[in-house]
């Protein structure tokens, strides 16, 4: 067994460490999520410069081929940076691109850093059911067309091609009548109302009307290809919150050295200290979790990738609303600040937490599965 | 035992049901209710409204301006009042400043000050905290030197986390008038006007971007010593009266009971594989565990009020601390309940500009749920952080 990271993954994470530090602070962070765009082409074009666009695509389309402990490395560090450039979408989407196959051309412009994507999976109902759609395929399989709305749209308003899943038929919640389109921003038929989430990301309502697209994978054959990318992207998800939470643990535990009241600093008070040992225990049993889901994610075995994912989705999830929330509070006043970054590592994990599945979400899907009932 | 409430109990819940049926404007309960952000305005309105009704400040004596109602009947008057969705009263003018100038202002305090507390015609805040100076509020620097005519204080110092004091037109502030005695021994109790030349309020922007708490900064501010309340040097004790008065209100139970309701119904509108969100067995196994706490606690309440004339005392911490763990157990429930939709962040819609939040339509109103989750961290925080509810809990009823 081996916990150690590769030569190759110790240095990209420090590149990436020291452009964020360098470059990428708290308060550049603060201008470029204040902007009217709310993202940075310069970060952007760094990302991509430091092989991060090139990283999880296939060789083949002129990427690196990076695994998801490759991606586990980046997303832990974009979780510290609290970057807030469209790359998980970008990721997600490629993804999707790869398990579908066929579009080579659009996967080398992503890791060229050409091509930002989106995933316009959420509707309004939905909630955390990415078989809840109501969005239409319309027309026939060579020249499909998506019609409905979707909601929740990451990186929607920079994005130059949205995947999109939508009903070839069945009810709402029938796996099989799912499909998964691509539709070109630029295309007619889309209405884009881009906004901002409450951790400084960009989010938009995506509007479909009869706008033509490709079919990536048409009912029948898109539903697992989802489920699966969906999985990966909580994968990553879970490396990000690690990242977010040592940063996080870190900061506090600096501020209750140095903070004092009653004329000693408050970490020596005993009730902090525990407090203190039980966020890093959160914290360790949630990194065990983000890693084992960034090994396993690439399973071949669908089962055991559910089982997996889930289990870390909802032990990440746990930790992270714990470490945020004794984080915010250990800090008194100042951690409700927004000035704080703390504050903000805190509204970071809170919105991961209720991104492709919640703690709930994932404890139910765990205890569904078949082999719950058997194994330990 | 009867844990029930009285005929007469009853039927003043009536009356108070009756009156807030007729008064509370609706645009003021829809965006309490609906969890969007309250103006100076909103505030001022609504205390005015009650307070024509005589009703503003139902703890005070009656010589004052107060109702004359017992115990439970101030319960039921907050309880309703919440339930409602009616703006809260703030407390600093009505239940923080005012028992104090009664119990050891002047004469002259008293008639100025009270009667327009009673109207709302000024706006107070609490200057309490310092920088250096939160949960041990006794070490507070800033300092008041008396000029050399003696007719006035000349006031140095900064004060934070002053809630609203962008609006206020007083603030009543601790500060330090004997450097030289025990740290508790030398401080004083003093109404200062916002007006005043030397103070700077400089706005903190909280986590949800909401500019709720603010600096003041005090560059040798001139007050009158007539401003002073009761004696040098004793305002510590006055602050600890302050904090023993009327507490059983911070539980904040009809509040909670309000929140319970919304997140119920949000929750049965959620759609989830087989049914609704609130048929879901986990997720209503925790609204149901929060509901149970509730339930606890508003009968911790209840007991605490049956013994009025004692007052609550530390037990009061236990009201704190109860409180706020489930008001904030239930914006956490209502930000998982609304899930991804809760994600937008709308100031426009917060503030009252757009009648719905971004995505346009009423599903995007969930909108403001993750701000409100992450404005309520502060209730666990102010007022004497719940960690400092436990230690007064440790020491003055265990005897740790
Ligand atoms: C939204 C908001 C509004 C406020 N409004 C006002 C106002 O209007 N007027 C006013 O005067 N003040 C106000 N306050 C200030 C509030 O009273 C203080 O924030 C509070 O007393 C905590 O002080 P602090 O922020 O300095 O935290 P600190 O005292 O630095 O505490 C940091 C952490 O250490 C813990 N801690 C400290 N001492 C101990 C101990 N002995 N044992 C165990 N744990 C300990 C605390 O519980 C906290 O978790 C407000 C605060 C907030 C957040």
């Amino acid at each position: 067994m081996d916990f150690e990271l590769k030569e190759e993954q110790r240095q990209l994470a420090d590149a990436l460490r020291r452009w964020i530090e360098r470059d990428y602070t708290f308060e550049t962070r603060r201008k470029i999520v204040h902007s009217p765009s709310g993202t940075s082409t310069q970060a952007w074009n760094t990302m991509v410069e430091l092989g991060l666009t090139a990283l999880p695509v296939p060789e083949a389309q002129g990427g690196f081929g990076g695994s998801a402990v490759d991606m586990f490395v980046v997303m832990q560090e974009l979780g510290r940076g609290l970057v807030v450039e469209p790359y998980f979408p970008t990721v997600l989407g490629a993804r999707i691109l790869q398990l579908a196959g066929g579009q080579e051309e659009l996967l080398q412009r992503v890791a060229a850093g050409q091509a930002k994507l989106a995933c316009a999976f959420g509707e309004a109902q939905s909630r955390h059911d990415l078989s809840d759609i109501a969005t239409k395929m319309t027309g026939p399989a060579d020249a499909p067309a998506v019609s409905g709305v979707k909601t929740g749209v990451e990186g929607g308003g920079q994005a130059d091609c949205f995947i999109v899943s939508a009903r070839g038929h069945g009810g709402q919640r029938d796996r099989d009548g799912i499909a998964l389109l691509l539709v070109e921003e630029d295309t007619t038929g889309l209405v884009i109302r881009d906004g901002r989430t409450i951790d400084g990301r960009r989010t938009a309502g995506v509007t479909f009307d009869h706008a033509p697209a490709t079919l990536l994978a048409g009912p029948g054959d898109a539903w697992p290809l989802l489920e699966a990318a969906a999985d990966y992207g909580a994968a990553l998800l879970c490396a990000e919150s690690v990242g977010v939470m040592d940063a996080l643990f870190a900061a506090t535990l600096d501020y209750v050295k140095t903070r004092k009241q009653f004329g000693v600093p408050i970490g020596s008070f005993q009730a902090l200290q525990h407090r203190m040992a039980d966020m890093f225990i959160h914290l360790e049993q949630a990194r065990s979790m983000a890693m084992l889901a960034a090994v396993k994610v690439d399973s071949a075995d669908a089962e055991e990738r559910r089982r997996v994912v889930s289990a870390a989705k909802a032990r990440v999830g746990e930790a992270g609303r714990f470490v945020g929330q004794q984080a915010v509070q250990l800090h008194g006043g100042m951690g409700v600040t927004d000035e704080l970054p703390a504050a903000h590592w805190f509204k970071r994990l809170t919105a991961i937490g209720v991104t492709l599945g919640d703690v709930d979400y994932h404890v139910r899907r765990f205890a569904g599965l078949e082999g719950f009932r058997v194994a330990g | 035992m009867d844990l029930n409430y009285s005929a007469e109990d009853e039927a003043f819940r009536a009356q108070v049901r009756e009156f807030l049926a007729a008064n509370l404007p609706p645009d003021l309960r829809h965006k309490v209710r609906h969890h969007l952000r309250l103006g100076k305005e909103d505030y001022v309105r609504w205390h005015k409204i009650a307070a024509a009704q005589g009703w503003a400040a139902p703890g005070w004596p009656v010589e004052y301006g107060g109702t004359g109602w017992n115990a439970v009947q101030r319960h039921i008057w907050d309880e309703e009042c919440a339930l409602a969705g009616a703006p809260q009263i703030l407390p600093f003018g009505v239940n923080m400043v005012a028992p104090v100038i009664m119990a050891f202002g002047s004469a002259g305090q008293k008639a100025h000050y009270l009667p327009r507390i009673l109207n709302c015609d000024d706006w107070w805040c609490q200057g309490y905290s310092e920088p250096g100076a939160g949960s041990d509020l006794a070490s507070l620097t800033t300092t008041a030197v008396r000029d050399e005519t003696g007719e006035h204080y000349i006031v140095n110092g900064q004060k934070t986390w002053t809630t609203l004091a962008q609006h206020a037109d007083m603030i009543f502030c601790l500060v330090r008038t004997d450097p030289a005695a025990r740290k508790q021994d030398g401080i004083s109790f003093l109404l200062i006007d916002m007006k005043s030349p030397g103070i700077t309020v400089r706005p903190i922007t909280m986590l949800d971007e909401e500019h709720e708490v603010n600096e003041v900064f005090f560059d040798n501010v001139r007050v009158p010593v007539a401003n002073l309340v009761g004696r040098e040097n004793e305002g510590w004790t006055y602050a600890k009266f302050l904090l023993g008065h009327e507490r059983t209100g911070i539980a904040g139970v009809g509040r909670s009971k309000r929140e319970l309701g919304f997140l119920k119904a949000l929750a049965a509108k959620q759609c989830v594989s087989d049914g609704t969100l609130l048929d879901d067995p986990l997720f209503a196994a925790r609204v149901a565990q929060v509901e149970i706490e509730l339930m606890a606690l508003e009968v911790t309440v209840l007991r605490t009020i049956a013994r009025e004339d004692k007052g609550p005392g530390p037990e009061a911490s236990l009201l704190k601390i109860k409180g706020t763990e489930v008001q904030q157990l239930l914006t956490e429930l209502m930000l998982d309940a609304a899930g991804p939709a809760a994600l937008p962040f709308d100031a426009d819609y917060l503030e009252g500009r757009h009648e719905h939040a971004a995505g346009g339509d009423a599903a995007s109103d969930h909108a403001p749920l993750a701000a409100y989750y992450f404005n309520y961290r502060k209730t666990s925080i102010y007022g004497g952080s719940n960690e400092i509810q436990k230690n007064i809990i440790a020491r003055m009823i265990l005897g740790l």
